[in-house]
């Protein structure tokens, strides 16, 4: 976990840089040299890029599932958006079981692939709890997403897909989000007397829980 | 048992709950490899965190890169140009086949037959060396760059690749000769650690495991990334879900990897390796999900980019993680010996499980 030393050419915010390179367009990317070391690429005549508008990549989502989702549930679909052709759904955190049977038994979306969450600390509900969903049936993906603040709860979706058991478990050890009715919501990665959740953004990279190393480690942590 | 154990494949810990010989209840304990590559993630910039991700599933390394430059592109809105595409479906491949063979080497061991470790790890010797030649690196490889490829293909690699293609035909005969039909190998294996086709997509269960339960279904066919729309290959699946069937749908499946890198090899479009990406990467802000049929399974890369050089959030879906969750249901009812045959048909290495 050693912080590594620094790179020699840093690849931070090039502070020198033209401004226009803070939107790289989707069909033209600017046309700077191509990846250092690959002498088979032909050296590209650095043109600098005219200005472009910022790309907008999410667009309002309307097709035949998200119809038939509006009309059954309503208000518990927040938005519906559409992000590089990948369909994204937020819902209500309160019905979240409702809606994951409906899409499980319904729309034939039988597999979770993946639970995860993202923190926004800026934003009023601060979490985002993100679950992937694959139908066998139909090869399509589904994203669905809840919003929780720090306190609230979501409820577990375990009795819907299995899958979810060890996942949640991660999201909890993490991020320090609850899952109502998770059979046996306890730390997973981490020592289970471990103070505090490493994903959080206000966790710092080089935080660590230094009672617990040194009680059960015998030694100081630090970098 | 462990997570010092032999066979544990590195450091899982299983409590089981016996009853006399019988298992009637079992607990993972994982979390020893932790490194928190998630956290490391959001502190790196989109470039310097791929060779982390060689360093979740260690035998299968060139997969894992694999995921993550496409997940990249896919939120930058590049794609590497069909040069790259196939070179990174070789190399894939036979990283399938490398990965694939230390399971079945590793596996047999546990099970009582050491032969096959030497045998395997003979020719996985020779995939190594092609790694070695082709990035200078055998296990942690980072052969892949967001955009395509760093190096061009050396000279020799198409034959390097044709040359061992053409071996390993005989060389699996040599490997089922000594267990296919082998009565010990068959009594330990068959009927053990039996998981349906139900329980298995539940369970969110994938890769190899999954086929073996009769699920016929592989990322490289339901959504085909790099070069897989190109080539033909069948999807082996099993019909019982045991131990056995896991074996011969991986047998298969090396086969299979084997057709496609004798197909690849016939036909390496020439041109750009490298896609026009900037040196500073700042990907439209956005999120993906990519997910790619790594040997143990899907792996997924969940991204999601702030507009800055370094990503806001990844997250990553490892198959030997959510695979293990399954471990439960397969061991129930089985004799202690069998644990240790269930933990190696999972195919699992710990340093993906607990990243």
């Amino acid at each position: 976990m050693a912080d590594e030393p620094k790179e020699p050419k840093p690849p931070q915010v090039p502070t020198g840089e033209k401004p226009a390179s803070t939107t790289p367009a989707v069909s033209t990317p600017p046309a700077k040299p191509a990846e250092a070391g690959a002498p088979a690429v032909p050296p590209k005549a650095a043109a600098p890029p005219p200005p472009k508008p910022p790309v907008v990549l999410q667009t309002p989502l309307d097709n035949e599932l998200v119809k038939r989702f509006r009309a059954k549930f309503g208000a518990a679909l927040l938005e519906a958006i559409e992000d590089r052709k990948q369909a994204i759904l937020i819902v209500e955190r309160a019905r979240l079981v409702e809606i994951s049977l409906y899409l499980r038994d319904e729309e034939k979306f039988d597999m979770l692939s993946s639970l995860t969450a993202v923190d926004w600390p800026k934003r009023e509900k601060r979490f985002d709890v993100v679950l992937d969903l694959y139908s066998f049936p139909k090869n399509e993906r589904l994203r669905l997403k809840v919003h929780a603040a720090d306190a609230e709860e979501v409820p577990s979706v375990v009795s819907v897909w299995s899958a979810a058991n060890w996942q949640e478990r991660e999201v909890f050890d993490m991020f320090g989000i609850v899952f109502s009715g998770h059979p046996d919501l306890k730390r997973i990665l981490l020592p289970d007397e471990w103070q505090g959740y490493p994903l959080r953004k206000d966790y710092d990279i080089l935080q660590q829980d230094t009672t617990w190393v040194r009680e059960n480690l015998g030694i100081e942590s630090g970098q | 048992m462990g997570p010092q154990h032999p066979s544990t494949h590195g450091v899982l810990r299983v409590k089981l709950k016996l009853d006399g010989e019988r298992v009637i209840g079992s607990e993972c304990i994982i979390g020893y490899l932790h490194r928190g590559v998630e956290k490391i993630a959001e502190n790196r910039t989109y470039q310097q965190f791929a060779p982390y991700v060689d360093r979740m599933d260690y035998v299968a390394a060139v997969s894992s890169g694999l995921g993550y430059c496409e997940a990249i592109e896919k939120l930058l809105i590049v794609e590497a140009p069909p040069r790259a595409r196939v070179i990174r479906t070789i190399l894939t491949e036979l990283q399938r086949i490398a990965s694939h063979l230390l399971w079945l080497g590793t596996h047999a061991l546990d099970i009582g037959a050491l032969t096959p470790l030497f045998y395997c790890f003979r020719e996985r010797e020779e995939i190594l060396k092609i790694f070695e030649k082709y990035c200078g690196a055998r296990l942690t490889t980072h052969a892949f760059r967001i955009g395509g490829l760093q190096y061009e293909a050396y000279d020799t690699f198409e034959k390097d690749v044709e040359r061992f293609c053409k071996d390993f035909e005989s060389r699996i005969v040599e490997y089922e000769d000594l267990l296919t039909q082998n009565r010990i190998w068959i009594g330990r294996t068959k009927g053990v650690g039996i998981l349906t086709a139900a329980d298995a997509i539940a369970f969110g269960v994938t890769g190899p495991v999954l086929r073996a339960s009769g699920v016929k279904w592989d990322i490289r066919k339901a959504a085909p990334y790099a070069a897989y729309d190109q080539y033909k290959f069948e999807i082996p699946v099993g019909t019982t879900g045991d131990t056995y069937d896991r074996y011969l749908v991986r047998m298969e499946e090396m086969r299979q990897s084997r057709l496609i890198c004798l197909q690849a090899i016939e036909n390496i479009p020439a041109g750009p390796i490298m896609a026009k990406v900037g040196k500073v990467l700042k990907p439209p802000p956005g999120e993906v999900y990519h997910a790619i049929e790594a040997p143990k399974g899907e792996i997924g890369y969940y991204v999601i980019s702030d507009g800055s050089v370094m990503p806001y959030r990844v997250h990553i879906r490892p198959p030997s993680f959510i695979n293990l969750q399954a471990f439960d249901r397969m061991v129930r009812g089985h004799l202690v010996a069998d644990v240790v045959a269930i933990i190696g048909t999972i195919d699992i290495v710990l340093g993906e499980v607990d990243r």
